[in-house]
């Protein structure tokens, strides 16, 4: 069989697949009785495995069938669950999933072949609850029917298959199926089907047009038979008639068809006799609602009379309805559209520009909604690529069972705000840190429950997960309420290492950054003495890559609390033009509070003092002239630009203030990655570069402007934070030369 | 080349189709059989060296048929490959091409 166009579908839905059986196992192991995770898990099992024998990957259909007779035993109450049974479960769960991965890879076949070993001791546990013989064959098929009074005479399975145009192209061949169903029972007839094949100008080579009336003989359930198309059940035609259907279901199945030569079809394949047909094709004529109704009467009575699984394939099919309101979409097709809007809002910023200048008010106007319906493109386009948080969170479930078990703590997962929604890629890079952070939750932030009793709390640990938006940004929350970080035992270790000189005043927040110092985090012993630290580095280095920041927050005795803060997207954004000199800059509009206009007295003293009196608050400045070195005086006139970030207010000292502006993100090249204060650029729409300022970085280097003495060596380069930890204000212009 | 032409100056027009007939040759082969036909009264297919078929190939094969019959032309195929004859069994469409000799 030759799939060189993966299976992509497939391999999707069985991780969907397996997602959701680990759910439904989590579920069981809480409430052992509940029949609809009984059934949530057989269903994921029966789905994988009847795919993969379409697919010929018969390693999964060995290991997954063996899993279904387990899962079989379980639904008819013979075997109980238990945590050890729902743990080998899920571990057998894994490995399905690590047979899937080998499914990306060209040579998929081999590395099925080469992962069959690794589930030989699974198998073995499973054989131990397994179904009396229950390791070789099918499941149960139907117990043999006297031809009803009024049914056809052919005592095989009909299969009517009319496929999408676009199966071939999805790597998913009809003949796969035929192949299939000649594996499970055996094929008496095939009658192809291709009179939809248009005339040679119109057939589409790559489409099919092909289907076929087929007559299978067997002890088969229909829901064996009906798993083989679960793929293509969306968007193909698939009837499957019980061996002596009632002739109504042949006259529904001809009135669907409405295909002038299927009767000859279902002659020719011997699913009926002449007859048969002719009787069929009375009762499509004479009223095809009422054969309809009997089709339906019939089938429901053969479903009451099938195997039990019939439950789970009611389930799948209301399951597949629910998907196909939905639409699979290649994510470089989403990357392309994204992509495209934003050369379409720089090209529309040049327009407007015209327009401007060009000083005919009709243009303008148009310009102007032509505007607003860009901006909703693009708000549109970028929402495609939104989704919710929730099934990142819930892998944490399994996390936090497993780990806890580990180590011996019982611990309850509590998660909050997993509608929150945010942008595809950014799913992708948060992972690895919340991975990293609730494991270190875990591991060392809850304590043990007897030290817990000790301490009063619960024995019971609690971590939770929590999101939500907040200007422009995602938060993610990670707090547990175990033993807090130790902010002696951290400095103590930072004056050690020389991260921190002594005497060095350092806020709460600062001391607890520390640990995420490469040096500080990868040591065995600080790990001990923090209780925090793998990894750490990795997490502040990931969520830097994402121009995100980090929050902690630490109460010793009652927990820790690790906020993730990350902009909600990565292609566009609206920004704040400000123009200082003959330079223009970009601040994200989100983070922009308001604007001031500074007084000629004013601008004297801000000059000396570095702040300026905000209705009684101090608000520190930045100038970006000097920080970015722009040649020239000061114009007759500067502006103050307060932005917000985090909680944390600063002021942008400017010369002009030049309005809103779409702004796409073009990344900087790598040779820009170690520089601070700029994340990124935009074109303008007189085809200008302006820089996109890195607020959180800046806002950040005022709030540090007090400089810390720190020693030079020895540390990584990384974020602006850090960068910004030594240089006043004032003192960074080489800085700025780099990026001007 | 997949699809080798041969004309001896008279009819039949030999084609000789080698390696796959698969969804990836498929548009290929599309206007190239087309091609052969268009120019042929009667069209002989030498598909026994054909080593990989899926239906997007099968479907090629009926579309000839199907256009050599309106066009009052012959088609007759002269050489079936194993995997091409594998396929033609599976849809049941063996008898479809007047049973040539297997390769």
């Amino acid at each position: 069989m030759n799939h060189e166009a993966a299976p992509h579908t497939f391999i999707a839905e069985s991780r969907e697949l397996l997602r959701d059986m680990e759910a439904a196992l989590l579920t069981l192991e809480r409430s052992a009785a509940d029949p609809e995770a009984v059934n949530a898990v057989f269903r994921a099992m029966h789905t994988i495995k009847g795919s993969s024998g379409v697919f010929g990957f018969d390693v999964i259909v060995e290991f997954s069938h063996a899993m279904e007779s387990v899962i079989e035993e379980l639904r008819a109450g013979r075997v109980a669950v238990d945590e050890v049974l729902v743990a080998l479960l899920l571990a057998c769960g894994d490995h399905v999933a690590s047979l899937i991965d080998c499914l990306d890879a060209d040579d998929r076949l081999a590395r099925l072949e080469a992962a069959r070993p690794a589930g030989a001791d699974l198998l073995q546990q499973l054989a131990c609850y397994g179904a009396p013989g229950g390791n070789g064959q099918a499941p149960a098929p139907d117990p043999a029917r006297p031809p009803a009074a009024d049914g056809i005479a052919s005592g095989c399975w009909h299969v009517s298959a009319r496929f999408a145009p676009d199966v071939l192209r999805h790597g998913m061949d009809p003949l796969s199926f035929l192949r299939y169903l000649s594996s499970i029972g055996q094929v008496e007839t095939v009658v192809a089907v291709w009179d939809a094949m248009p005339g040679a100008a119109s057939m589409d080579p790559e489409a099919c047009y092909i289907g076929f009336e087929l007559q299978l003989s067997g002890a088969l359930g229909r829901q064996e038979i009906d798993a083989a198309f679960e793929f293509v059940r969306d968007d193909s035609s698939i009837v499957i008639l019980a061996p002596h259907a009632a002739p109504a279901e042949y006259a529904a199945l001809l009135h669907e068809r409405a295909e002038p030569e299927l009767g000859a079809a279902l002659l020719q394949c011997h699913a009926l006799t002449p007859d048969e047909l002719a009787q069929a094709l009375a009762l499509a004529k004479s009223g095809w609602r009422g054969a309809t109704a009997a089709a339906t009467a019939a089938a429901t009575g053969d479903a009451a009379t099938a195997a039990p699984p019939v439950a789970g394939a009611d389930a799948a099919r209301a399951r597949g309805a629910a998907e196909a309101r939905s639409l699979r979409v290649h994510a470089g097709k989403l990357d392309d559209l994204i992509n495209l809007v934003g050369e379409l809002v720089i090209a529309s910023a040049g327009v407007s520009l015209g327009a401007q200048r060009a000083q005919d008010a009709e243009l303008r106007e148009a310009t102007a909604s032509m505007n607003r319906l860009v901006e909703e493109v693009r708000d549109a386009a970028l929402s495609l690529r939104m989704v919710p948080i929730r099934d990142t969170f819930a892998r944490f479930n399994r996390v936090v069972h497993d780990l806890g078990r580990d180590l011996g703590k019982e611990v309850e997962l509590v998660i909050t705000g997993a509608e929150t929604e945010l942008d595809k890629s950014l799913v992708e890079k948060l992972s690895d840190p919340l991975m990293h952070l609730v494991r270190n939750a875990l591991d060392h932030g809850i304590e043990s429950p007897d030290k817990r009793l000790l301490r009063g709390k619960p024995a019971r640990g609690r971590v939770q997960l929590h999101a939500y938006h907040e200007t422009g940004s995602i938060v993610i929350e990670v707090a547990d309420d175990g033993g807090g970080l130790d902010r002696d035992r951290i400095l103590e270790r930072a004056l050690e290492r020389g991260v921190l000189q002594p005497g060095q005043p350092l806020s709460e927040r600062d001391a607890y950054q520390l640990i995420m110092e490469p040096g500080f985090s990868t040591a065995q012993e600080v790990t001990s003495v923090s209780g925090r630290g793998i990894g750490m580095d990795v997490v502040r280095r990931n969520i830097d890559s994402l121009r995100g920041s980090i929050a902690i927050d630490s109460v010793p005795g009652e927990g820790t609390s690790i906020a993730l803060r990350v902009p909600l997207t990565l292609a566009i954004i609206d920004g704040f033009l400000v123009g200082v000199g003959r330079s223009t800059y970009v601040i994200p509009l989100k983070m922009v509070v308001e604007c001031l206009e500074l007084s000629p007295e004013d601008r004297a003293r801000v000059r000396e003092s570095g702040y300026v009196n905000l209705r009684g608050e101090v608000l520190p400045l930045l100038r970006l002239r000097e920080l970015f070195d722009v040649p020239g005086d000061a114009g007759r006139r500067e502006n103050v630009v307060v932005v917000n970030y985090g909680g944390e207010r600063a002021g942008f000292v400017v010369d002009a203030l030049l309005g809103e502006f779409q702004t796409v993100i073009k990344p900087l090249g790598r040779l820009f990655d170690r520089l601070s204060g700029v994340s990124g650029s935009t074109i303008l729409g007189s085809g200008e570069v302006a820089l996109i300022l890195d607020v959180p970085g800046l806002v950040h280097r005022v709030l540090q402007a007090d400089p810390l003495p720190q020693p030079r060596d020895g540390r990584a380069p990384a974020g602006p934070e850090q960068d910004g930890v030594d240089r006043s204000v004032r003192g960074n212009r080489h800085e700025g030369e780099q990026s001007c | 080349m997949a699809i080798i032409t041969t004309r001896d100056g008279g009819t039949p027009v030999r084609v000789t189709v080698e390696g796959s007939m698969t969804i990836y040759e498929a548009a290929e082969h599309k206007s190239e059989l087309l091609a052969a036909l268009g120019d042929a009264t009667a069209l002989e297919l030498d598909l026994g060296e054909v080593d990989e078929a899926d239906t997007a190939g099968l479907q090629l094969l009926l579309l000839a048929r199907r256009e050599a019959a309106h066009a009052g032309k012959t088609l007759r195929v002269v050489r079936l490959g194993p995997a091409l004859a594998e396929v033609l069994d599976r849809w049941g469409l063996r008898g479809a091409f007047a049973d040539p000799p297997l390769h």
